[in-house]
This record gives C-alpha cells, sequence and structure tokens, in this order.
C-alpha cells in the first residue's frame, strides 16, 4: 500500500506535526532533533497513536519514540494530565512500561493534549501472545508478572497522582446501560446479583488500572514489557483490576482463567508476594461478575452507536450479536454451585 | 416456494463466498477485515435461517410461560424485583434464550469447560487453588 499518511487522507497534517515535534523536542532534550518516520499506528477513534524517531545527528543514538494524542477537534486535557500522572507514580513503583519524556494538557506545543513516550519493543496482539512459539517461555512467567504489576498500580498513594475521580461501579454501569435504551434481561439479573451479593467495602481506595487486561501490555520473550492505556485509572477497589484480567473475553481463547495463560493461585501467590495482601477470591469473583457485565454493555453502547445512525459501520452491527456471549457467561457465573459467603 | 433459484439461503451462500474467494484475498488492513466481519455475519444469516423457527417458536412460548409479553417486559419485571433474578423458571428461560441466540451466532462459544470462579471453601488456612482439590479428594 501506498504510505500511511495517504491511507488516513491526512498527509497535510504530517509535515506540520513533524515540524512542531521537532520543535518541542528541541526544547525537551536540548539539542536539535530531526524527526524522522512519523506514521500513525492503527488504533482506536479516540485516541492517535504516533511513532517516529528522534535523530539528533551527533553521533548519538536515534531515540524511538511514541506519541498518543487527543484529535485536535476533541482535546480532552484531564483525561490525559491524570493518565501521564498515573504512569509516572506507577513506573516509580516498578510497573514495567514505557518512560513519559513529555506530556501536555495544552493544546499549543503539539495541536492537543499528548503523552510522549518511549517506545517498548514487544507484542500487544493478544492472540498472538497466546499462541506463538516466541512468548512460550513468556507465557509461562506472564501471570506471575501481571501480579506483581497490579500489586505494584495498587500502592500507588492519593498524594502521587492528585484528584482522581472514584468510580461507584454499579452506578457507573447502570447509566451506561440506560444510555442505550435497550433492556436486556439477562444484564437485570446480573444487576440484581451483583447488588445482592456485594463485597465487603473496601477499606482504602487505590489506584486503579481500570483495563487491565491482554491488548493494553506490551509482551517480549521474556514476558511482561509494559502496561499501557491508563485512559480509565481511577480510584477505587484494586480487586477491579485482578477480577477484570480473568474475564472470559480477556483470555482470548486461551485455555486458563488467568488471561488465558495461568491459574488464580499464580496470580494470588504473586500479588500477595509484592502486597502482603492476599485477594480474597470472593470479592475478585464479584468483580469478575462486575467486569462481564461491563463487557457486555459496553458491547451494547458500541452496536448501537450504528443502530442510531451515529456511525454505520459493519463491524459495529455485529457486534450486537455478541452480547448474548457476555450475557451467557453472566448466567454461568450468577449461577454457579460454588458457596458464596452469605452477608 | 415462489422465491427461488436462487432461494433465500443460496443468495445469502453467494454472497458470502464472494466475499471469502475473492473479497478477502485482494484487499488489506481494514477493508479486509470488515470483508471478514461481513462475511461473518452472512454465515450467522445461514444458521438463522436453518434454525430461526424453531428458536422463535421456543422464545415465544417460554416469554409467555414466565407471563410476559415481550423481553422489555421481563427486563422490567427483573428490574424492580416483580420477579426474582434468581427464579428457577427465569434462570431456565433466559439460558435457553441466550443458548438458542449463541447456537445461530456464535455455537462454539457454547464449548465453555474452563473453570474461571476462584472461590474455594478452604481459602483461609492457606491452602488454595489446585492443591486444596487435591487434599479433598
Amino acid at each position: 500500500m501506498a504510505g500511511t499518511a495517504g491511507t488516513h487522507g491526512i498527509a497535510p497534517h504530517v509535515g506540520d506535526l513533524a515540524e512542531r515535534l521537532q520543535d518541542r523536542l528541541e526544547h525537551v532534550l536540548g539539542n536539535s532533533q530531526r524527526v524522522r518516520d512519523l506514521q500513525r499506528l492503527s488504533g482506536g477513534a479516540s485516541r492517535e497513536t504516533w511513532s517516529f524517531v528522534a535523530d539528533s545527528g551527533q553521533g548519538r543514538q536515534p531515540l524511538k519514540l511514541i506519541l498518543r494524542r487527543d484529535p485536535p477537534t476533541e482535546p480532552r486535557p484531564e483525561q490525559m494530565r491524570r493518565e501521564a500522572v498515573a504512569l509516572q507514580a506507577a513506573r516509580r513503583h516498578g510497573v514495567p512500561g514505557p518512560d513519559l519524556v513529555d506530556w501536555s494538557d495544552h493544546s499549543a506545543a503539539l495541536g492537543a493534549p499528548y503523552l510522549l513516550m518511549t517506545f517498548v519493543p514487544g507484542e500487544t496482539i493478544a492472540r498472538r501472545i497466546l499462541r506463538d512459539q516466541r512468548f512460550a517461555q513468556a507465557r509461562e512467567m506472564l501471570t506471575a508478572q501481571l501480579g506483581r504489576a497490579a500489586a505494584m498500580i495498587h500502592e500507588v498513594r492519593d498524594e502521587e497522582v492528585g484528584q482522581l475521580p472514584t468510580v461507584g461501579m454499579l452506578e457507573c454501569l447502570r447509566s451506561r446501560y440506560e444510555t442505550t435504551k435497550i433492556a436486556r434481561p439477562v444484564l437485570e439479573v446480573a444487576f440484581q446479583w451483583l447488588e445482592d451479593n456485594p463485597p465487603p467495602p473496601v477499606g482504602q481506595t487505590r489506584l486503579v488500572h481500570g483495563d487491565f487486561r491482554l491488548g493494553n501490555v506490551i509482551v517480549n520473550e521474556r514476558g511482561l514489557a509494559a502496561v499501557l492505556d491508563w485512559e480509565l485509572v481511577h480510584r477505587g477497589d484494586p480487586m477491579e483490576d485482578l477480577g477484570y484480567l480473568c474475564i472470559r473475553a480477556w483470555r482470548f481463547g486461551g485455555r486458563k482463567p488467568v488471561a488465558g495463560v495461568g491459574e488464580f493461585s499464580t496470580l494470588f501467590d504473586a500479588y500477595a508476594e509484592v502486597s502482603g495482601v492476599r485477594p480474597d477470591p470472593e470479592v475478585v469473583y464479584w468483580w469478575q461478575v462486575a467486569g462481564t457485565l461491563s463487557w457486555g454493555i459496553g458491547c451494547l453502547v458500541q452496536a448501537n452507536r450504528h443502530f442510531s445512525g451515529a456511525t454505520r459501520s459493519v463491524e459495529l452491527a455485529a457486534i450486537g450479536r455478541r452480547v448474548a456471549e457476555q450475557e451467557h457467561d453472566l448466567l454461568r457465573m450468577v449461577n454457579s454451585r460454588k458457596p458464596t459467603r452469605s452477608h | 416456494m415462489l422465491h427461488t433459484f436462487p432461494d433465500a439461503a443460496e443468495i445469502v451462500t453467494a454472497v458470502r463466498e464472494f466475499l471469502e474467494r475473492e473479497v478477502m484475498p485482494r484487499t488489506a488492513g481494514r477493508l479486509s477485515f470488515h470483508a471478514r466481519v461481513a462475511a461473518n455475519l452472512l454465515i450467522t444469516l445461514e444458521r438463522e435461517m436453518q434454525l430461526g423457527a424453531e428458536t422463535e417458536a421456543r422464545y415465544a412460548h417460554l416469554l409467555h410461560s414466565l407471563g410476559v409479553g415481550d423481553e422489555t417486559e421481563l427486563a422490567e419485571q427483573i428490574r424492580t424485583r416483580q420477579i426474582a433474578g434468581t427464579d428457577p423458571r427465569v434462570v431456565t428461560a433466559l439460558d435457553t434464550i441466550t443458548r438458542d441466540r449463541l447456537r445461530v451466532s456464535n455455537p462454539v462459544y457454547l464449548a465453555d469447560e474452563i473453570d474461571d470462579d476462584p472461590r474455594q471453601v478452604n481459602c483461609d488456612n492457606g491452602q488454595h487453588g489446585e492443591e486444596a482439590q487435591h487434599a479433598r479428594r
């Protein structure tokens, strides 16, 4: 195919962005930089992801960098600030990830709020991580690495990240569900189960990643290389991250319960190793159900974009038939015969 | 039958084959992916045409047996707790309806043997996972 710029119809803007990046990098890194190979990577509609090489041309090693930028027409500065601050705090606590070279919640420098990060080589596509021979050893180590990384994320203190929203999960889910104006009895059954079997209130809210799963991490031959996509970070019950990691959708067809690659005992042991506290399986299970419900509602919302006429798309239309998958999981999970602790 | 040669099912199959054999191999990236999605939707339609009558009949019967006119009404009754979500008749009906949907849209999804329930009876004495299972046997 011809250059990616032509494919996305943004040719005039690529040169402009490259120039602004050069200016910004000179300011940040202290010497003049040439931006080479600027290209937009495929990805979601809400954020732009670009890769490029910054070359100072003085015999120094060129720097491969990633730019994550809001669309200039839809800046979300507060969100970008949250992401930057959370990523930096997580890195300080040892969570694997890119380093933040620069960021801004203003549009002056690069046309929109952005994060500029080091490039971390590896794979993000879950099916490849689960199936390629290349990652056979990584798969053995990944469950424990994910457990330890989650515990490190949950160590981040309030003062490190400033004001973050605390999300009331059921209220949030109910509100999202109601925007679709679609009635699904199985989702109501799940809401009822979650309301009737609540976990004990969490003593101290923690930093929660909010989208902790395969697809949002980079894996190399040695295992977990980076935790990405901090857009949904908030304060809450840390078990949300563990439950979410273990929903069926995020197994991507893998045969083991944790991210398709590992056992609960491995995950919980690794988590306890770092945090000093062993996760309560009852609480994790509640968050697995909540996470499944959340993903089901997400599919409803996506499909509804097609049916409302907002974005006609064969892909979005197809998602409508997939809600039954999460409904099937929900019915299975809330009707499981294993005992639930009575409250 | 009035509309034949080809009938509806044969039209669906012909269009699906066109997408799979001609469009997908000759396109790339997003377009190829969307052609795959479209072909999969037609496969769903093929299954719906085969199983539709049987599953629609069962669906109508189940809703009727629960005393509701449609799913919206059922959802409302569960939401307002006029019907308990744990009522065995509701559970069975919704399970059957959901399975019938998946038989049409994604039958392989019904093969779900993975145990993804971390709760065990004796977790607090330090035993967990497979070790606890073996200890009880």
